[in-house]
């Protein structure tokens, strides 16, 4: 095989590889997060399909795929159509330069599960949140529907908000890794726990975990979908597989954070215990390191479901312009001038 | 690279066909959503011509802010499709005229320098050699004006935009 | 790196989408459709910058294409601004519609 062959099949698979994982990863999610709700609520959630309902995404899904299509008479029709698409195709897109566990050797190369390790790696991904803005506001549009508009404009006008925010919290990651590529960053992360950003960084972290929670829409910040209010926002009108597309969206958006979450500010695949062997057996460890804290994010985020109730909307806009972002600015100035006196100061 | 010739000619096919529909489109809604096909398949060409940190700023900048701004506007004032006008074919025309004028002058141009040797040089455009150069003495102010800018024409839309202040 | 062969195709393409929006800006009577035109025509210049950056191997092309950004927004948000103050005024997006200098 010529070397471009080569690269291109190793490329195929991984993709093969992440978008499968994305896809099993979000039918997962819809059941653990049934039954961790409901057993945080003294209820039992899905348990008859297979051995504790392990079963139900597939249920759910075949479910989904017979019910009819409906589409309001007044909707237009390609925009409509188009929506679910967008959002899906944006959310897929992020997560091409996404670590997904360590650097690795197999088959006389060393190899990685990311799509494509690009220079401006987290830049890319700002990029493609920010397009993730028009699956909503199209949705929100298309439909004709007073709830899905007025959720379309809640829903854009949060994450235009807070993504602002998200980006500020990694300014200074990048600073100190003098990097946007997500591999440096959690390289400089490397040794004990105390290197970790999320101590160095601590500031940053608070302000990423909030803009990441409202960025995804999950509760306490789902108000595009206050269902007492505004039925169930942009997605007001769509059903049966639409609605499922859309569904997958935000779950993978909300994988796509928690990874990230896990790789900037907890050290990614490195364990924080000095004297960790590397790998057993043959078996780089740090993909275990790396699971276990993606499942711990992800848990949390459905463990706060359970727990706080929702903002209201002039609250949410007031927390990300009035509180998030002057913390988060404040921090980045604070840094730098820290960052000099220490003598990190430019090359 | 042939797949990078490859991709730029889909990328650019893609571009002037969005770009026609921007134009030719009555509907302004699907002008704006045409022009962020346009501002995308362009982003990928800055990408494809070796400057991935204007190709994500363009996504950023353009099809993230300025676009959604558009669109914002558009749903906010509920914007019907163009009616025809008395003056239609004559603006036509004189588009016509103008763009081809256009073509030619700039073309011409185009050709001139192409006559020109180009080297071949050992081209960096990693965003760290972007930053060495944007923060030079030789453009550090006008960087550091662009941000007063920024804050005039925030404040210009507020004051422009809102009932009563 | 060697030059790749579409970079004079790159200032061809820049042509045609400044062209276009040229074009734009004449036929469409909606204030707002013919604002995208010129943000058209901005990209048409800012492709032409990074081409020939990329020709002559000098990064200067791609820090104006920055500047012409940070002003395109600027103009952006002044001019959706006088878009919505003027569609309160008079009721309409038509270009033809504004025709006096005191309204």
């Amino acid at each position: 095989m010529t070397p471009l062959a080569e690269e291109l099949l190793v490329t195929f698979v991984k993709i093969v590889i992440v978008v499968g994982a994305l896809l099993g990863g979000f039918s997962v999610m819809t059941w653990v997060e049934r039954r961790s709700l409901a057993f945080m609520q003294y209820r039992l959630g899905p348990n008859r399909t297979g051995p504790f309902g392990i079963l139900q995404p597939i249920a759910d899904g075949i479910k989904l795929f017979f019910k009819e299509e409906v589409m309001p008479v007044a909707a237009n029709k390609w925009t409509f159509l188009a929506a679910p698409v967008v959002a899906v195709a944006t959310a897929l897109l992020a997560t091409a330069v996404i670590p997904y566990g360590p650097p690795f050797e197999a088959f006389g190369r060393t190899l990685q599960i990311q799509i494509a390790d690009i220079e401006v790696g987290l830049l890319f991904i700002f990029a493609v949140t920010a397009l993730g803005v028009y699956g909503v506001v199209l949705a929100g549009w298309a439909a004709n529907n007073k709830y899905s508009l007025l959720g379309g404009l809640r829903s854009s006008a949060q994450m235009f908000s807070y993504e602002l925010a998200l980006g500020f919290s990694w300014v200074t990651l990048i600073l100190a890794a003098r990097s946007f590529r997500i591999n440096d960053i959690v390289d400089t992360q490397a040794g004990g726990f105390w290197h970790w950003n999320v101590v160095v960084h601590f500031p940053a972290f608070i302000v990423y975990f909030l803009a990441a929670t409202a960025e995804v829409a999950r509760i306490p910040f789902d108000l595009p979908e206050g269902e007492s209010e505004i039925v169930a926002g942009f997605h007001t009108e769509y059903a049966s597989m639409r609605f499922a597309l859309i569904q997958m969206a935000e779950y993978i958006n909300m994988i796509t954070v928690t990874v990230l979450l896990a790789n900037l500010f907890f050290g990614g695949w490195h364990s924080g215990v000095p004297g960790m062997p590397e790998s057993l057996g043959g078996f780089p460890l740090g993909f275990v390191w790396w699971g276990l804290k993606v499942a711990f994010f992800l848990f949390v985020f459905i463990w706060l479901r359970g727990t706080l109730p929702r903002f209201r909307y002039d609250q949410l806009m007031q927390f990300g312009w009035k509180v998030l972002i002057p913390v988060a600015a404040v921090w980045v100035m604070t840094f730098a001038v820290l960052w000099v006196v220490v003598g990190g100061g430019p090359r | 690279m042939m797949i990078d010739a490859v991709l730029f000619y889909v990328f650019a096919a893609i571009a002037v066909a969005s770009a026609v529909v921007v134009i030719g489109q009555r509907n302004p809604m699907y002008s704006a959503f045409a022009l962020v096909v346009t501002l995308c398949s362009v982003a990928v060409i800055f990408g494809l011509l070796g400057s991935p940190f204007i190709a994500v700023l363009q996504v950023i900048v353009y099809a993230g802010a300025i676009m959604v701004l558009f669109l914002f506007v558009l749903m906010l004032l509920n914007v019907k499709r163009e009616k025809d006008s008395p003056s239609r074919g004559q603006r036509t025309l004189s588009g016509v005229a103008l763009a081809l004028v256009t073509v030619l002058v700039l073309q011409a141009g185009a050709v001139l320098l192409r006559s020109r040797p180009t080297p071949a040089p050992d081209y960096d455009a990693s965003t760290f050699e972007m930053a060495k150069i944007l923060f030079s003495p030789h453009f550090l102010y006008a960087f550091e004006a662009t941000s007063i800018l920024i804050l005039a024409a925030l404040v210009g839309a507020v004051v422009l935009a809102k009932k009563e202040l | 790196m060697e030059n790749p062969a579409f970079v004079h195709h790159a200032v061809v393409l820049s042509l045609i989408l400044f062209a276009l929006g040229t074009l734009g800006v004449f036929l469409r009577r909606n204030v707002i459709t013919v604002l995208m035109c010129v943000e058209l025509m901005l990209n048409g210049v800012n492709l032409a910058f990074v081409a020939f950056s990329r020709a002559q191997g000098t990064l200067d092309g791609q820090v104006l294409v920055f500047f012409v950004m940070v002003v395109a927004a600027a103009e952006a948000a002044v001019g959706l601004a006088i878009v919505i103050a003027l569609h309160r005024h008079r009721d309409t997006l038509d270009l033809d519609a504004f025709n006096l200098m005191k309204g």
